[in-house]
Protein backbone atom coordinates (compact mmCIF):
# COMPACT_ATOMS: atom_id res chain seq x y z
CA UNK A 1 0.00 0.00 0.00
CA UNK A 2 1.54 3.32 -1.03
CA UNK A 3 1.78 6.22 1.37
CA UNK A 4 1.22 9.74 0.05
CA UNK A 5 4.46 11.25 -1.10
CA UNK A 6 3.28 14.74 -0.18
CA UNK A 7 2.42 15.83 3.35
CA UNK A 8 -1.37 15.97 3.63
CA UNK A 9 -1.47 19.78 3.89
CA UNK A 10 0.46 20.14 0.61
CA UNK A 11 -1.75 17.56 -1.07
CA UNK A 12 -4.87 19.44 0.06
CA UNK A 13 -3.46 22.71 -1.31
CA UNK A 14 -2.75 21.07 -4.68
CA UNK A 15 -6.13 19.33 -4.91
CA UNK A 16 -7.90 22.65 -4.24
CA UNK A 17 -6.33 23.93 -7.44
CA UNK A 18 -6.46 20.83 -9.65
CA UNK A 19 -9.74 19.36 -8.31
CA UNK A 20 -8.22 15.89 -8.59
CA UNK A 21 -10.20 14.87 -5.50
CA UNK A 22 -9.38 11.21 -5.96
CA UNK A 23 -5.75 11.90 -5.01
CA UNK A 24 -6.90 13.14 -1.61
CA UNK A 25 -9.54 10.50 -0.86
CA UNK A 26 -7.10 7.78 -1.94
CA UNK A 27 -4.49 9.16 0.48
CA UNK A 28 -6.85 8.59 3.42
CA UNK A 29 -7.07 4.84 4.15
CA UNK A 30 -10.56 4.96 5.69
CA UNK A 31 -12.28 6.89 2.87
CA UNK A 32 -10.71 4.48 0.38
CA UNK A 33 -11.93 1.50 2.44
CA UNK A 34 -15.45 2.96 2.61
CA UNK A 35 -15.61 3.94 -1.05
CA UNK A 36 -16.17 7.58 -0.14
CA UNK A 37 -15.21 10.05 -2.84
CA UNK A 38 -15.57 13.73 -3.66
CA UNK A 39 -17.15 14.77 -6.97
CA UNK A 40 -18.09 17.93 -8.80
CA UNK A 41 -21.63 17.50 -10.08
CA UNK A 42 -23.14 20.41 -11.99
CA UNK A 43 -20.62 22.78 -10.41
CA UNK A 44 -21.37 21.60 -6.88
CA UNK A 45 -18.96 19.64 -4.68
CA UNK A 46 -20.62 16.50 -3.28
CA UNK A 47 -19.51 13.34 -1.52
CA UNK A 48 -20.51 9.94 -2.77
CA UNK A 49 -20.30 6.63 -0.91
CA UNK A 50 -20.28 3.92 -3.57
CA UNK A 51 -22.42 0.95 -2.58
CA UNK A 52 -20.61 -2.25 -1.60
CA UNK A 53 -22.09 -5.29 0.21
CA UNK A 54 -19.73 -4.81 3.17
CA UNK A 55 -21.54 -1.55 4.05
CA UNK A 56 -24.73 -3.41 4.95
CA UNK A 57 -25.91 -3.28 8.58
CA UNK A 58 -29.14 -5.24 8.22
CA UNK A 59 -28.99 -8.18 5.82
CA UNK A 60 -32.70 -8.92 6.03
CA UNK A 61 -33.99 -5.59 4.74
CA UNK A 62 -31.25 -5.03 3.39
CA UNK A 63 -30.14 -1.62 4.72
CA UNK A 64 -26.86 0.27 5.06
CA UNK A 65 -25.24 0.27 8.53
CA UNK A 66 -26.09 3.48 10.39
CA UNK A 67 -22.40 3.92 11.14
CA UNK A 68 -21.58 4.12 7.42
CA UNK A 69 -24.02 7.02 7.05
CA UNK A 70 -22.38 8.74 10.03
CA UNK A 71 -19.02 8.18 8.34
CA UNK A 72 -20.21 9.68 5.04
CA UNK A 73 -21.72 12.74 6.79
CA UNK A 74 -18.55 13.36 8.83
CA UNK A 75 -16.32 12.90 5.77
CA UNK A 76 -18.43 15.35 3.74
CA UNK A 77 -18.07 17.95 6.50
CA UNK A 78 -14.28 17.47 6.69
CA UNK A 79 -13.80 17.67 2.89
CA UNK A 80 -15.99 20.80 2.74
CA UNK A 81 -13.77 22.47 5.35
CA UNK A 82 -10.53 21.33 3.70
CA UNK A 83 -11.40 22.05 0.08
CA UNK A 84 -13.90 24.92 0.16
CA UNK A 85 -13.16 26.73 3.39
CA UNK A 86 -9.36 26.59 3.09
CA UNK A 87 -8.85 24.89 6.45
CA UNK A 88 -5.10 24.52 6.85
CA UNK A 89 -5.04 21.38 8.97
CA UNK A 90 -7.33 18.38 9.09
CA UNK A 91 -10.21 19.68 11.24
CA UNK A 92 -10.72 17.82 14.51
CA UNK A 93 -14.27 16.78 15.25
CA UNK A 94 -15.41 17.88 18.71
CA UNK A 95 -19.00 16.77 18.50
CA UNK A 96 -21.16 15.02 15.92
CA UNK A 97 -24.93 14.53 16.08
CA UNK A 98 -26.60 12.31 13.50
CA UNK A 99 -30.34 11.96 12.86
CA UNK A 100 -31.31 8.78 11.03
CA UNK A 101 -34.35 9.61 8.93
CA UNK A 102 -34.91 6.68 6.57
CA UNK A 103 -33.20 3.35 6.05
CA UNK A 104 -30.37 3.40 3.51
CA UNK A 105 -31.00 1.21 0.50
CA UNK A 106 -28.18 -0.89 -1.00
CA UNK A 107 -27.13 1.77 -3.52
CA UNK A 108 -24.86 4.82 -3.80
CA UNK A 109 -25.42 7.54 -1.20
CA UNK A 110 -24.66 11.26 -1.62
CA UNK A 111 -23.91 13.95 0.93
CA UNK A 112 -23.62 17.73 0.87
CA UNK A 113 -22.14 19.79 3.70
CA UNK A 114 -22.95 23.41 4.50
CA UNK A 115 -20.71 25.45 6.75
CA UNK A 116 -23.09 27.38 8.98
CA UNK A 117 -20.39 29.29 10.80
CA UNK A 118 -16.65 29.39 10.48
CA UNK A 119 -14.58 31.21 13.05
CA UNK A 120 -10.86 31.21 13.59
CA UNK A 121 -10.90 28.19 15.89
CA UNK A 122 -14.29 26.55 15.50
CA UNK A 123 -16.55 25.66 12.59
CA UNK A 124 -20.18 24.52 12.70
CA UNK A 125 -21.28 22.35 9.79
CA UNK A 126 -24.60 20.83 8.73
CA UNK A 127 -24.73 17.85 6.38
CA UNK A 128 -27.47 15.92 4.62
CA UNK A 129 -27.31 12.51 2.92
CA UNK A 130 -29.72 11.19 0.31
CA UNK A 131 -30.06 8.48 -2.33
CA UNK A 132 -32.62 8.78 -5.18
CA UNK A 133 -34.32 11.95 -4.09
CA UNK A 134 -32.43 14.87 -2.59
CA UNK A 135 -35.63 16.26 -1.06
CA UNK A 136 -36.00 13.05 0.98
CA UNK A 137 -32.76 12.86 3.01
CA UNK A 138 -31.97 9.52 4.68
CA UNK A 139 -29.71 11.05 7.36
CA UNK A 140 -28.59 14.47 8.53
CA UNK A 141 -25.95 15.69 10.93
CA UNK A 142 -24.54 18.72 12.60
CA UNK A 143 -20.95 18.78 13.70
CA UNK A 144 -18.53 21.06 15.50
CA UNK A 145 -14.88 21.09 14.48
CA UNK A 146 -11.73 22.59 15.96
CA UNK A 147 -9.73 24.19 13.18
CA UNK A 148 -6.51 24.92 15.05
CA UNK A 149 -4.89 24.55 18.42
CA UNK A 150 -5.61 27.58 20.64
CA UNK B 1 -37.56 -13.37 11.48
CA UNK B 2 -36.70 -15.69 14.32
CA UNK B 3 -37.76 -14.73 17.80
CA UNK B 4 -35.80 -15.91 20.78
CA UNK B 5 -35.03 -14.97 24.33
CA UNK B 6 -31.44 -14.45 25.46
CA UNK B 7 -30.17 -16.95 28.05
CA UNK B 8 -29.63 -15.62 31.55
CA UNK B 9 -25.97 -16.62 31.96
CA UNK B 10 -23.54 -13.94 30.73
CA UNK B 11 -21.46 -16.21 28.48
CA UNK B 12 -24.60 -17.67 26.86
CA UNK B 13 -25.93 -14.18 26.23
CA UNK B 14 -22.65 -13.07 24.71
CA UNK B 15 -22.44 -16.14 22.48
CA UNK B 16 -25.99 -15.88 21.20
CA UNK B 17 -25.84 -12.14 20.59
CA UNK B 18 -22.40 -12.50 18.94
CA UNK B 19 -23.89 -14.62 16.18
CA UNK B 20 -26.46 -11.94 15.38
CA UNK B 21 -23.93 -9.18 15.85
CA UNK B 22 -21.44 -10.47 13.28
CA UNK B 23 -23.14 -12.91 10.92
CA UNK B 24 -26.21 -10.77 10.26
CA UNK B 25 -24.28 -7.50 10.06
CA UNK B 26 -21.72 -7.48 7.23
CA UNK B 27 -20.31 -4.06 8.15
CA UNK B 28 -19.63 -5.12 11.76
CA UNK B 29 -17.75 -8.06 10.27
CA UNK B 30 -15.89 -5.81 7.80
CA UNK B 31 -14.59 -3.68 10.70
CA UNK B 32 -13.77 -6.75 12.80
CA UNK B 33 -16.06 -5.64 15.65
CA UNK B 34 -15.98 -8.15 18.52
CA UNK B 35 -18.71 -8.40 21.13
CA UNK B 36 -16.74 -9.15 24.32
CA UNK B 37 -19.32 -8.71 27.08
CA UNK B 38 -23.12 -8.57 27.42
CA UNK B 39 -24.95 -7.78 30.65
CA UNK B 40 -28.58 -7.16 31.58
CA UNK B 41 -28.58 -3.75 29.94
CA UNK B 42 -25.07 -3.19 28.67
CA UNK B 43 -22.70 -4.42 26.00
CA UNK B 44 -18.96 -4.05 25.39
CA UNK B 45 -17.46 -4.18 21.90
CA UNK B 46 -13.85 -3.95 20.67
CA UNK B 47 -12.80 -2.33 17.39
CA UNK B 48 -9.35 -3.78 16.57
CA UNK B 49 -6.76 -1.46 15.06
CA UNK B 50 -6.38 -1.84 11.28
CA UNK B 51 -4.34 0.25 8.83
CA UNK B 52 -7.31 0.54 6.43
CA UNK B 53 -9.41 2.24 9.12
CA UNK B 54 -7.01 5.15 9.71
CA UNK B 55 -8.56 8.58 9.15
CA UNK B 56 -5.41 10.68 9.08
CA UNK B 57 -2.32 8.92 7.70
CA UNK B 58 -0.10 11.44 9.48
CA UNK B 59 -1.36 10.50 12.96
CA UNK B 60 -2.31 6.80 12.56
CA UNK B 61 -5.51 7.33 14.56
CA UNK B 62 -8.66 5.36 13.64
CA UNK B 63 -11.21 7.38 11.63
CA UNK B 64 -14.18 9.06 13.30
CA UNK B 65 -16.52 7.14 11.01
CA UNK B 66 -15.25 3.83 12.40
CA UNK B 67 -15.81 5.16 15.94
CA UNK B 68 -19.38 6.15 15.00
CA UNK B 69 -20.02 2.63 13.70
CA UNK B 70 -18.49 1.10 16.86
CA UNK B 71 -20.77 3.22 19.08
CA UNK B 72 -23.89 2.58 16.99
CA UNK B 73 -23.29 -1.18 17.01
CA UNK B 74 -22.47 -1.33 20.74
CA UNK B 75 -25.52 0.77 21.61
CA UNK B 76 -27.80 -1.46 19.53
CA UNK B 77 -26.43 -4.54 21.32
CA UNK B 78 -27.08 -2.87 24.71
CA UNK B 79 -30.70 -2.28 23.69
CA UNK B 80 -31.13 -5.95 22.74
CA UNK B 81 -29.53 -6.95 26.05
CA UNK B 82 -32.04 -4.78 27.92
CA UNK B 83 -34.95 -6.15 25.88
CA UNK B 84 -33.61 -9.62 26.68
CA UNK B 85 -34.20 -11.06 23.26
CA UNK B 86 -34.15 -10.29 19.62
CA UNK B 87 -36.21 -7.37 18.41
CA UNK B 88 -35.77 -5.12 15.40
CA UNK B 89 -34.40 -1.77 16.58
CA UNK B 90 -33.35 1.23 14.53
CA UNK B 91 -31.18 4.17 15.53
CA UNK B 92 -33.10 7.45 15.75
CA UNK B 93 -30.20 9.69 16.67
CA UNK B 94 -26.70 9.54 18.00
CA UNK B 95 -24.53 12.28 19.49
CA UNK B 96 -20.82 11.69 19.92
CA UNK B 97 -18.46 13.98 21.84
CA UNK B 98 -14.73 13.55 21.34
CA UNK B 99 -13.15 14.12 24.75
CA UNK B 100 -9.45 13.62 24.07
CA UNK B 101 -7.25 12.68 21.14
CA UNK B 102 -7.18 8.91 20.47
CA UNK B 103 -3.82 7.14 20.63
CA UNK B 104 -2.39 6.00 17.29
CA UNK B 105 -2.37 2.34 16.26
CA UNK B 106 -4.48 1.22 19.23
CA UNK B 107 -7.79 -0.66 19.42
CA UNK B 108 -10.89 1.05 20.78
CA UNK B 109 -13.37 -0.39 23.30
CA UNK B 110 -16.94 0.85 23.61
CA UNK B 111 -19.25 0.14 26.54
CA UNK B 112 -22.89 1.09 26.09
CA UNK B 113 -25.71 1.04 28.62
CA UNK B 114 -29.41 1.10 27.83
CA UNK B 115 -30.53 3.04 30.91
CA UNK B 116 -34.19 3.42 29.98
CA UNK B 117 -36.52 1.36 27.85
CA UNK B 118 -40.09 2.34 27.08
CA UNK B 119 -42.59 0.51 24.90
CA UNK B 120 -41.28 2.30 21.80
CA UNK B 121 -37.97 4.00 22.60
CA UNK B 122 -34.65 2.95 24.14
CA UNK B 123 -32.22 5.49 25.62
CA UNK B 124 -28.52 4.64 25.55
CA UNK B 125 -25.27 6.20 26.68
CA UNK B 126 -21.82 4.96 25.78
CA UNK B 127 -18.16 5.58 26.50
CA UNK B 128 -15.19 4.71 24.30
CA UNK B 129 -11.70 4.12 25.72
CA UNK B 130 -8.34 2.67 24.77
CA UNK B 131 -7.55 0.50 27.77
CA UNK B 132 -8.41 2.72 30.72
CA UNK B 133 -12.18 3.15 31.13
CA UNK B 134 -11.54 6.17 33.35
CA UNK B 135 -9.83 8.01 30.48
CA UNK B 136 -12.52 7.90 27.77
CA UNK B 137 -11.73 9.29 24.32
CA UNK B 138 -15.39 9.71 23.41
CA UNK B 139 -18.80 9.73 25.02
CA UNK B 140 -22.11 9.22 23.27
CA UNK B 141 -25.83 9.42 23.77
CA UNK B 142 -28.38 7.80 21.48
CA UNK B 143 -32.04 6.94 21.08
CA UNK B 144 -33.33 3.82 19.39
CA UNK B 145 -36.81 2.80 18.32
CA UNK B 146 -38.31 -0.66 18.44
CA UNK B 147 -39.98 -1.45 15.15
CA UNK B 148 -42.88 -3.87 15.01
CA UNK B 149 -42.36 -6.88 12.82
Amino acid sequence: MSTPTLPLADLVREVRQTREYRRLTDAIPYTRFMGIGVENLAGEMLCRMAYAPRLIGNSLLPALHGGTLGALLESAAIFELLLQAQAERVPKVVSLTVDFLRSGKPQDTFAKALITRQGRRVANVRVEAWQDDRTRPIASAHAIFLLAEP
Amino acid sequence: MSHFTLPSDPEGRREQLSVLFSDAVPHNLALGLRLVDVGDAHATVVLPYADVLVGNPETGVLAGGAVTTLIDATSGAAVLARIGGFSAVVTLDLRIDYLRPALPRRELTARAECYKLTRMVAFVRALVHQGDPHQPVASAQGTFMRVEE
